[in-house]
Formats: C-alpha cells, sequence, structure tokens
C-alpha cells in the first residue's frame, strides 16, 4: 500500500471524524431535551420520550440510516448521504444519550431536588445549577463508552454509499488487492481514535469509585 | 422571654394550618392538623416514628402536596400553583435531616447561589450576605472548601447559614441532628439556640428533649398522623396528658 492510498484513506477517516463529532454534538443536546422530557414528571411526555428511546434501542442502526437515508427521499425530501447519515447518527445517538443522562438525573439524590426546591429555585435554575452538574459527572463513564460505540458506528455509514473510512478501505482494497493490509490500517486507525476514550472512561470509573467511598 | 412589642399587625400568625389532610394513596398520613404558629414563636413537633412530621412540616414548603386544607405563611395562602408555591419558598427556610447540600459547589457558592437565582440579588451583594451568616453559624474560614471536605455538624451549620440567605420569616428543621455523630450535635443545637434567641419563628421535628425544653413555645406531640397533644414545655414533660405522650416519653427520656 503506497502513500497515495494512504491519504485515500486518512480523508475517509476524516470524514468519519467529522461524522462522529456532528452526531456527537447535535446528538448530545436533542440527548439533553431526551433525558429531560424522560424526566419531566409529565406522564404523556414521559411515555412518549420513553416510545422514542425503545424504538431506537430496539432496532439496529444499519435500519435506522436505511429508513432515513430511503424513507426521507420517498417522501420527497432529498438529502444527500451525508446530511442522511448526520441525520441518521444523531437521532441514534440522541436515544441511547437521553437513556443514558435519565439515568443519570435519577442518580441525583432527591435531596438535592428537595433543597434547591425549598430554596425556591426554579426548574431551570434546579436543572442547571443543581442537578445537571451533577448527572453529567456521574454519566461520563457511560457517555465515553457511547462515543466510542458511535464512533465505531459510522462505519455502517459506508453502506448507503458515504464515503467514510471504513468506504475509503473497502475502495482501496478493491483497487490494490492487499485486504488484510489494507483493512489492517483501517482497524489501526479505529484503534487508535477509540483506545484513548476507553482508556480516558475506565479512568474516570475508577476515580468515582473511589470519590464515593 | 420577653418579646418586645414589634407592631400591632401580627396578630396574624406567621403559619397556620387549618384541617389539613394528606394521604399517600390509600394511606392516610396526616388527619385534620390544626395548628397556628405566632411570629416568633417556638415549635418542637415530636412523636413516634412514621407519626407523619416530616410529612407535616414539608406541606408547609409544599415539598409535600396535601388533599384538603388550607396554609398560609406570612400571610401567604399556599395554593398549589407554582406562583404561591415559590412565594411562600421564599419566605421559610428549611433544614433537613441529611444537610442535602450541594456537594459540587464551595460552602460559598451553596449560600450564594439561591439569593442569586430566586431573589436576584447580585453577585457582590450576594456574597457579603453569604460571608456574614456563615460568620454566624461560625464557620466562615470554610467559605471555599467543599461540603465533603467538612464534618457532618459543620456541614448542618453550612446548611442553616444557606438557608438565612434567604432572609426567611420562618425556619423549618426536620430533625437536624439526627444524622449527626454525638459529639457534633451541641454545635447544631447551639446554632439554633442563637437563632431562637434573636426572634426568629421555628418550627423544629426533633428528639432533643434538653432543646426543647430550653427553647421551646410549645411542644407538639403526633402520633398516627394527627396531633394528640400540645403544651408549653413545662407542662408536656412534667404533666403530659394523654397516655400515648407518655409511653413516648418515657421511651424517649429513658433512652438518655
Ligand atoms: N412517599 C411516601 N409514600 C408512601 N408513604 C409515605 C411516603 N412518605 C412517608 N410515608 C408514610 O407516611 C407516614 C409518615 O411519614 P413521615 O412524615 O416521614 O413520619 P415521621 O417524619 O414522623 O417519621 C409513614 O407511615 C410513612 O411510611
Ligand atoms: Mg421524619
Amino acid at each position: 500500500m503506497g502513500r497515495e492510498e494512504f491519504l485515500f484513506l486518512l480523508a475517509g477517516l476524516k470524514w468519519t471524524v467529522a461524522l462522529s463529532v456532528v452526531a456527537f454534538l447535535c446528538g448530545s443536546i436533542a440527548g439533553l431535551i431526551v433525558a429531560l422530557a424522560r424526566t419531566s414528571g409529565i406522564f404523556i411526555v414521559e411515555r412518549l420520550t420513553a416510545g422514542y428511546i425503545a424504538v431506537f434501542q430496539g432496532t439496529p442502526l444499519l435500519m435506522q440510516l436505511f429508513v432515513v437515508y430511503y424513507g426521507l427521499a420517498l417522501i420527497g425530501i432529498q438529502m444527500d448521504a451525508w446530511a442522511a447519515v448526520s441525520v441518521g447518527l444523531t437521532l441514534h445517538a440522541s436515544a441511547f444519550l437521553g437513556e443514558i443522562w435519565r439515568g443519570s438525573i435519577e442518580a441525583v439524590p432527591r435531596g438535592q431536588t428537595e433543597a434547591a426546591k425549598a430554596l425556591s429555585l426554579g426548574y431551570v435554575s434546579r436543572m442547571k445549577d443543581v442537578v445537571l452538574p451533577q448527572a453529567i459527572r456521574i454519566s461520563l463513564p457511560a457517555t465515553i463508552g457511547f462515543l466510542v460505540q458511535l464512533i465505531k458506528g459510522t462505519s455502517l455509514a459506508s453502506i448507503v454509499g458515504f464515503t467514510e473510512l471504513t468506504r475509503a478501505g473497502n475502495i482501496i482494497s478493491n483497487q490494490i488487492f492487499q485486504p488484510l493490509t489494507v483493512f489492517g490500517v483501517v482497524g489501526a486507525l479505529y484503534f487508535l481514535m477509540c483506545c484513548p476514550l476507553t482508556i480516558y472512561g475506565a479512568h474516570l470509573e475508577r476515580k468515582f469509585l473511589t470519590a464515593s467511598r | 422571654m420577653n418579646q418586645t412589642m414589634n407592631s400591632a399587625t401580627t396578630t396574624e400568625p406567621m403559619i397556620s394550618l387549618s384541617g389539613v389532610e394528606k394521604w399517600y394513596g390509600a394511606f392516610k398520613a396526616l388527619d385534620n392538623i390544626n395548628m397556628s404558629v405566632a411570629k416568633g414563636e417556638k415549635i418542637v413537633l415530636c412523636g413516634p416514628s412514621g407519626s407523619g412530621k416530616s410529612t407535616l412540616i414539608r406541606c408547609i414548603n409544599h415539598l409535600e402536596a396535601y388533599q384538603k386544607g388550607d396554609i398560609h405563611v406570612g400571610g401567604i395562602m399556599l395554593g398549589h400553583g407554582s406562583k404561591t408555591i415559590d412565594a411562600v419558598r421564599r419566605e421559610v427556610g428549611m433544614v433537613f435531616q441529611q444537610f442535602n447540600l450541594f456537594p459540587h459547589l464551595t460552602v460559598l457558592q451553596n449560600c450564594m447561589l439561591a439569593p442569586m437565582r430566586s431573589l436576584g440579588i447580585d453577585k457582590a451583594q450576594a456574597e457579603d450576605r453569604a460571608r456574614t451568616l456563615l460568620e454566624r453559624v461560625k464557620i466562615s474560614e470554610q467559605a471555599e472548601k467543599y461540603p465533603a471536605q467538612l464534618s457532618g455538624g459543620q456541614q448542618q451549620r453550612v446548611a442553616i447559614a444557606r438557608a438565612l440567605c434567604m432572609r426567611p420569616k420562618a425556619m423549618l428543621f426536620d430533625e437536624p441532628t439526627s444524622a449527626l455523630d454525638p459529639e457534633m450535635v451541641k454545635e447544631v443545637l447551639d446554632t439554633m439556640i442563637a437563632l431562637a434567641e434573636e426572634g426568629m419563628t421555628m418550627i423544629c421535628v426533633t428528639h432533643e428533649m434538653g432543646f426543647a425544653r430550653q427553647v421551646a413555645d410549645r411542644v407538639i406531640f403526633m402520633a398516627s398522623g394527627a396531633i394528640v397533644e400540645e403544651a408549653p414545655p413545662a407542662e408536656f414533660f412534667s404533666n403530659p396528658k394523654h397516655e400515648r405522650t407518655r409511653k413516648f416519653l418515657g421511651e424517649i427520656l429513658g433512652r438518655h
């Protein structure tokens, strides 16, 4: 595998990173809304978000990408592959992050909310100043774990024709007929992205474990 | 204690409950509660575990909803809408058994948050107020520390200061010393006694009978969600009228 092929893989890597970042950022914003809705105390809102989460947790990511990519085209919304997979991954991330953060919000002791209420803090301040800072801390290991899943999940975008790292590997492999070498390099690139995150997540988990003793 | 006359208009009680009833599902936790607390009055609320003491004081700032009756606080009728609930919560401070300090904020930030967010005072003013009150509960050297770095007794005194930063008209205490190691009980009780001497209206759920004798104007005894007996401490301890009160006092005083 030559320099040119390697540069082509790096171009694919660039899109994998871009897709991961967009899906994670947009998914975080949407996921926060999902988590807040899921803990809103309003029955119908909680049931609806529970359903939303269940759909995304109960179906394969690939299917979700198909539905967004072909489904939106069917109802007349034209989107290029990049936009479609971004939307698909964002929805996917919003459901998973929403569920992770729901758990973290509920893990913050009730006394915190009660003390905030007794001090006459309104919902926005209770969440922003009291509950979420603690919930985010609690959720960090799981959130990072999901980010790693998400990075690897972007490889499914290759199936709808988006040239990220995996599809770039496919293309090169078909050109130079060295699948082992090419996918070895592709795998190493994924590993270089994910492994530091995994280590960092494990580190945080240990830190919180000792802090809560 | 002879309170100086404030004005003729303060005959209206600071806190009053009339006919308050609360159910948890089919379980009646509060049964026709009627009580009235005058400005500056100190009430000690006692009774066996599960008798509804916490439920009662948590209804006063609407941490618990109730199904029947009326509650007035500082002239505000506690409705079930968020407007009057917020108004009442600005007027009454609450101190919890488990302190419930915000662990991610420093002592100073704990005290500054609510005045800034719900009274809308500016940061410098809030800090000023917080430092003054931390001084008053004798903990000003710890202002930059986090709650986890303090002892239980110190945390509870911070919790009292945090509530006082809202300049409340009345304070509710729910077993403020029950979670403390014995050697820390006194520092918290002393803080509460000082507060009482300054004329704060207080309702304290506590089994510290020494505190009740020294500070309370009235002791109210609850059992099974109802008020069984109320009397000034001297009378309450020397001449309890009801069998349940006698039995309770026997258990409580026997323990000490
Ligand atoms: N959230 C709740 N759901 C159901 N029952 C409750 C709840 N909170 C308290 N209770 C019941 O109400 C009664 C009064 O409780 P509480 O006010 O905490 O008593 P106390 O503070 O006097 O120990 C108890 O029997 C308790 O089991
Ligand atoms: Mg209680």
